[in-house]
């Protein structure tokens, strides 16, 4: 247990040394949704009903960004390994790690949902689904993103394959997330996706840390 | 994967100490299972996929072809449809070979993770294409059957996005395995992906059942009476039959060449290959 605290409390001062590794993603996420008003016309107000597939796909893009550097920076620096052959569980380990890589690049999108949210003209009622949609969704994507970046951790074109492969598995996650929001939009209930949300990060939370850390160990065989 | 070399560990162990406590025993495999082992021997599948394989090509290929033309020729038109029916002998086949071949997949995924079994990871990397055109054929006959139905090729509802993502999945798979050096942790690796996408399968099947989708539900596969009449069924019934078989043929044949690949150091193999060759 003393290792994972340990683990956990590497990564957050990694973090907190190299601040572009957690200033990046959100300023990436505030890019894009930018970019996107930018695109349409101005004052456009069929922005709204597109602002819910926006906010999660720029979402998705910005957790996509740093999930590369995962596991890719442990395993230059030999750490990897350690906590291959150390005696604690690997999988907790995986489970940690994925954890701080969501309350270092997920969490501040789930904060900054709300506000970009209303700059695409989003009702203030819809802010409710949409940030709970995206506090279950994004550590989802953390997980199943985490699963892939260990799949691919030592290959030399991992990085492009990474994106590949995990935009199949999370479109369960956007078809959900952003359906909270559109349910939500036409005065519906939103308690069915939100549930469905849950379900699956319950699913990836118990079952993926033990898939990615058998992952890890086929990588390093 | 941990479980295995706990379990390696737990069965060293107990080989321990029943030798310390009981004089040795000969040791038998039951027999039930000796067929099994001897099936997951490179050169014994080998030899059964050479007999086997042109049996499901001739059969299939048969049946293919009895199935076209009893559904292109011989079927009446649809009293609605008229002609574009006849799609759904190519596209209902491709659809239910697309998910179980999937299926397939993420069951040698399982074996070949658990039992470290190679001929399960030669089997799985044999799949990914088949499977991914025969989903590649769903979507596109689907698609052109969409056209003059529905009026669009395409809509976004839950059964084409969730067959679309199974496609990617079948791409991911074959993307994977061909960006390793290593075929063993390739065809792991790939395994591990498969099933974790395997989620997708019952998302795909039950799509007209959970959503409210365009897509039509299920016709044939339904317990007790089916909602298609006898002459227009039996071309369907042989359509899947002769595509499984099609499907096992090319699966064997992929197979036989990954086990070629892979084994091609060893006396088997050589021996295969002084024997086939020209003038021997």
């Amino acid at each position: 247990m003393s290792a994972l605290r340990a683990l956990f409390a590497r990564e957050l001062r990694l973090a907190a040394r190299a601040k572009t590794e957690w200033l990046m993603p959100p300023l990436f996420f505030v890019i894009v949704v930018t970019v996107f008003s930018f695109g349409a016309k101005p004052n456009d107000p069929q922005l709204a009903s597109f602002a819910p597939a926006i906010l999660w796909v720029g979402a998705l893009l910005a957790a996509l960004l740093s999930l590369e550097r995962l596991y890719r920076a442990d395993q230059e620096d030999g750490t990897l390994e350690q906590l291959i052959v150390s005696e604690t569980s690997l999988s907790f380990a995986v489970f940690v790690k994925s954890l701080s890589h969501w309350l270092l690049s997920g969490l501040p999108l789930v904060l900054l949902a709300a506000p970009l949210g209303g700059m695409l003209g989003l009702p203030s009622a819809l802010f409710g689904p949409l940030v709970l949609g995206l506090a279950l969704g994004t550590p989802c994507l953390s997980f199943i993103g985490g699963f892939v970046a260990a799949l691919t951790v030592g290959l030399p074109r991992g990085g492009a394959l990474l994106p590949v492969l995990v935009l199949p598995l999370i479109v369960p996650i956007v078809i959900f997330g952003a359906g909270a929001v559109r349910a939500a939009q036409q005065g519906l209930d939103v308690s069915g996706p939100l549930f469905f949300l849950a379900a699956l990060l319950m699913l990836t939370l118990t079952v993926l840390p033990w898939l990615s850390a058998a992952a890890l160990r086929n990588a390093f065989e | 994967m941990f479980a295995v070399v706990s379990a390696d560990a737990l069965r060293i162990r107990l080989q321990h100490d029943v030798l310390k406590s009981q004089p040795p025993r000969p040791q038998r495999l039951p027999m039930s299972w000796t067929w099994f082992h001897r099936l997951a021997s490179p050169p014994t599948f080998f030899g059964l996929a050479q007999r086997l394989a042109p049996w499901c090509a001739g059969f299939g290929g048969a049946l293919l072809l009895l199935a076209w033309f009893g559904g292109l020729v011989l079927a009446p038109a649809d009293y609605q449809q008229k002609d574009a029916f006849r799609i759904i002998y190519v596209h209902v086949p491709a659809a239910a070979l697309s998910l179980s071949l999937y299926m397939a997949m993420a069951v040698c995924g399982v074996v070949a993770l658990i039992w470290r079994m190679k001929l399960a990871e030669c089997v799985l990397v044999a799949i990914a294409p088949v499977g991914a055109s025969f989903t590649a054929l769903a979507l596109v006959t689907g698609m052109l059957w969409g056209k003059p139905m529905w009026g669009a090729y395409w809509v976004w509802d839950a059964r084409l996005t969730s067959e679309l993502v199974l496609l990617f999945l079948y791409l991911g798979v074959i993307g994977l395995n061909s960006a390793f050096e290593d075929p063993r942790t390739a065809a792991r690796a790939c395994a591990l992906l498969a099933i974790v996408g395997f989620v997708n399968v019952p998302i795909v099947h039950y799509s007209v059942v959970w959503w409210n989708s365009l897509h039509q539900g299920s016709t044939i596969l339904k317990l007790g009476k089916p909602n298609i009449s006898a002459d227009m069924a039996w071309p369907l019934y042989a359509g899947l039959l002769g595509s499984y078989l099609w499907s096992a043929h090319a699966v064997l044949r992929r197979t036989q060449n990954e086990l070629l690949l892979r084994e091609r150091n060893t006396r088997w193999v050589r021996e295969i290959a002084a024997a086939t060759e020209p003038g021997a």
